[in-house]
């Protein structure tokens, strides 16, 4: 049941002035039930394929299929996906109700069933007392809470999400991030979320999609795209993470040793299919890295120059100097810190083989 | 006891001087540098548009002359009971009148107001007024004399058109303006069939208005939308052709669609060349060439603010009604039109009231038959000077509009009017 494919892009390709594709042969299925984030950069193609999904732009190439019907020629009113808008796009001369009840009306429900449908639809996400408001009158997570209620009230199989949380402000951001993660669990509809904001994605998605130049760079669940990024656009798209760039010298199985510039070498996981002699870059999470004494039993081990100190409450993030590479970040808890280290001192920085991840060379 | 201290003390600034005294100073020379700086508009607004309004409804009930030139006379008449001839102190009175107007040269005044009212009283008051001082034979009394000199001075409605003027105020021209006059008992009636106009005028005016204005929404609606859904580049590249005849005065564009619609113009040229007519259209100097041309002139100011209104509605909210299952039209319908009725109705009212005010389209490509109220409000100033009239014109205008906007705010409400 969970991996029965409601949704599928087989070769979907769309270009908006003939020269330029926006999306690049894209293949991606989506499960029954599941929420899948899309996420990426501005321009990366994800809101075009949501849109294509939607109806409201059409594949120059390549099929899409919704429940096992070809979906490209179906027009988007005749779709039954739901949808929420950043903007809310509540329709601001109807009432709460109003608003709830028009795809109701569309569908030619009994007035007592809409009554119904749309009572339990505020109840859903907890408005049962603003029915009679206009949504000029609510406030923006009010809003965007009628919104989700709207496209869910009349069960649609597909729910898209275009950054429907972009204009709240953080707090209320987070809260209703849990909100729509527990909506979607409780009802168990298939949920597209489009977002660019990583935290966001990796809170409240069963997989995501990282988009990058229309293709998707990784599609897998939050801790997979965190732990074991495939390529270095997804380890330093997904979370903080530190590059160290060398040359391949040696091959060994899963692993390979990498020369930094400096000359010291590093062992790493290879990822990428590098050969000897190629250029990579390597990914080590900033939580992954141990200091002096931590560092005594780790495969790589280097010396660091401590460049500056950043307080953060529960944490302390130290930027160091790295093999004559500087912007390496390392994160540690506030009860690890020495009060003796200074600006300037030369410290053990020191990692496993398994933690750094041999990816493609970014660009310099 | 630390509350009753500070509800009992006032706070003071720190040179002593109590907080809200301070507070209040600091207020009243804010609004008063704010009222200095609104001052110049403030007064060129009443100069140039509260006191001309003033005066154009004063101007519409004003009535000086009678009551100037015969001032003894209309306060002789004051106890008369209109049925019988007046007494003979009257005619003395008016005997008095005359020769103190015929010294100051005001007869012509008050012969030309009363000549309104009842035709042939210039000349009456003008030969009476020369004959004044009358000499009265022996036994006869200055009434004889006066009906003697000429039998109207014994006929009761000359002296009825004279005591009704006897105030300085007079609803004459309002109901003029209106087919209305003060019968025989004093109550407003209609004036006779045949000479009644402006009541059929002011019909044709509110008549070829409306139709304008419908034919300014059905092309302006459209347009607006089209350019609305247009990226940013190339609708200001349109919005400038729509603008574009607001850099040409009325008058050329009136002239230059003289040339394209009259018999031999440009539009009946093309047509009978591609043999679409066997005859020339009548397209000029008749109604259709004045809504052609009023349309014309009149469609931007429906267009701009239809388009203002319609590019502040995002795509999502048509996006959105489709997602839920509406049909394309059904939901343009539904949800898009709702939300840009504030600013078309602004556009409809500001074409509407700019419609019953027009002067020039209907003047120089109108026959008679389409001429509007402010024509005769031109006529009246310029070649009859009776200044009274075309206030009295100009007034119910006026009334006319704000009618129309009331209707309008009371329908959208006037914090909608959106114009632009």
């Amino acid at each position: 049941m969970a991996d029965e494919v409601l949704v599928s892009f087989r070769g979907v390709q769309k270009s908006y002035d003939g020269e330029s594709l926006i999306v690049k042969n894209l293949d991606l299925d989506i499960r029954r039930g599941e929420f899948l984030t899309l996420l990426g950069p501005s321009g990366s193609g994800k809101t075009t394929c949501l849109m294509m999904l939607a109806g409201f732009e059409t594949p120059s190439h390549g099929e899409i299929h919704f429940d096992g019907k070809l979906l490209n020629h179906i027009p988007p009113h005749k779709r039954n996906i739901g949808m929420v808008f950043q903007n809310y796009a509540l329709f601001p001369h109807m009432t709460v109700a109003e608003n709830l009840a028009y795809p109701l009306t569309l569908r030619k429900m009994g007035k007592s069933e809409i009554a119904d449908r749309v009572k339990n639809g505020l109840a859903m996400v907890r408005l049962e007392s603003l029915g009679h408001r206009y949504p000029g009158q609510l406030s923006g997570g009010q809003q965007q809470r009628v919104a989700l209620a709207r496209a869910l009230v009349f069960e649609p199989k597909l729910v898209l999400m275009d950054e429907p949380l972009g204009a709240l402000d953080k707090q209320l951001r987070e809260h209703m991030q849990l909100e729509i993660k527990h909506l979607h669990e409780r009802l168990g509809v298939t949920v597209v979320y489009v977002t660019h904001d990583q935290g966001e994605a990796l809170t409240m998605s069963d997989r995501v999609a990282v988009f990058k130049d229309g293709i998707i760079q990784q599609i897998d669940t939050a801790s997979t795209l965190y732990e074991s990024p495939a390529n270095s656009f997804v380890a330093n798209f997904i979370g903080e993470n530190n590059t160290l760039r060398g040359e391949v010298v040696d091959l060994a199985g899963e692993l390979c040793d990498v020369r930094l510039h400096d000359g010291a070498l590093v062992k790493a996981r290879r990822v990428a299919m590098l050969g000897s002699g190629e250029v990579t870059s390597m990914s080590v999470r900033p939580e992954r890295v141990r200091l002096n004494a931590a560092a005594a039993g780790c495969e790589n081990r280097l010396q660091a120059r401590l460049m500056e100190f950043i307080y953060l409450g529960d944490h302390v993030r130290l930027r160091m100097e790295v093999a004559g590479q500087g912007g390496f970040i390392v994160k540690v808890p506030v009860g690890e810190v020495d009060a003796a280290w200074q600006v300037g001192d030369m410290m053990d920085v020191g990692w496993m083989a398994r933690d750094v991840r041999a990816l493609d060379a970014l660009a310099a | 006891m630390s509350e009753s201290f500070s509800m009992n003390t006032p706070l003071t600034a720190a040179d002593g001087v109590p907080l809200k005294t301070r507070l209040q100073q600091q207020r009243r020379m804010r609004q008063l540098k704010a009222l200095l700086l609104v001052l110049p508009l403030a007064l060129f607004l009443l100069l140039t548009f509260l006191v001309p309004i003033a005066t154009l409804l004063t101007r519409s009930v004003d009535n000086p002359e009678v009551v100037s030139v015969l001032r003894e006379t209309t306060q002789a008449l004051k106890p008369w009971d209109g049925k019988s001839l007046p007494a003979v102190a009257v005619y003395d009175a008016l005997s008095r009148d005359l020769q103190r107007a015929q010294a100051e040269k005001t007869v012509p005044d008050a012969a030309k107001r009363l000549n309104m009212e009842q035709s042939g009283f210039r000349s009456l008051l003008q030969k009476t007024a020369r004959k004044i001082p009358l000499a009265p034979e022996a036994g006869q009394s200055t009434r004889d004399a006066f009906i003697a000199l000429d039998e109207r001075w014994g006929d009761v409605s000359h002296w009825q058109v004279i005591a009704r003027n006897g105030s300085s105020w007079t609803p004459y021209y309002l109901m003029s303006s209106l087919d209305l006059r003060q019968g025989a008992d004093g109550k407003p009636e209609l004036v006779p069939e045949d000479e009644r106009a402006f009541l059929s005028i002011f019909g044709r005016t509110l008549w070829m208005s409306f139709w304008v204005t419908v034919w300014c929404l059905a092309l302006g609606y459209p347009l607006a939308y089209w350019l609305a859904t247009l990226p940013t580049r190339k609708s200001n590249l349109l919005m400038i052709l729509v603008l574009l005849p607001f850099w040409t005065s009325v008058l050329v564009r009136v002239a230059s669609w003289i040339v394209l619609l009259q018999s031999e113009g440009l539009v009946n040229g093309a047509l009978l060349w591609l043999g679409i007519v066997d005859a020339p259209l009548e397209l000029a100097f008749n109604r259709t060439g004045v809504y052609i041309a009023m349309v014309h002139i009149l469609l931007p100011f429906v267009i701009l603010p239809a388009y203002s209104v319609m590019k502040s509605i995002p795509p999502s909210y048509m996006r959105a009604a489709i997602s839920l299952g509406d049909h394309p039209f059904a939901a343009f319908w539904k949800i898009y039109f709702p939300q840009t009725i504030a600013g078309v109705a602004a556009g409809a009212l500001l074409v509407f009231i700019m419609c019953i005010g027009y002067y020039i389209t209907p003047a120089l490509l109108g026959s008679p038959q389409e001429q509007m109220v402010s024509y005769y409000v031109a006529f009246y100033t310029n070649v009859t000077i009776n200044w009274g009239m075309a206030a009295a014109l100009g007034s119910l205008l006026l009334l006319a509009t704000l009618l129309l906007y009331g209707l309008y705010s009371r329908l959208v409400g006037a914090n909608r009017l959106s114009l632009g």
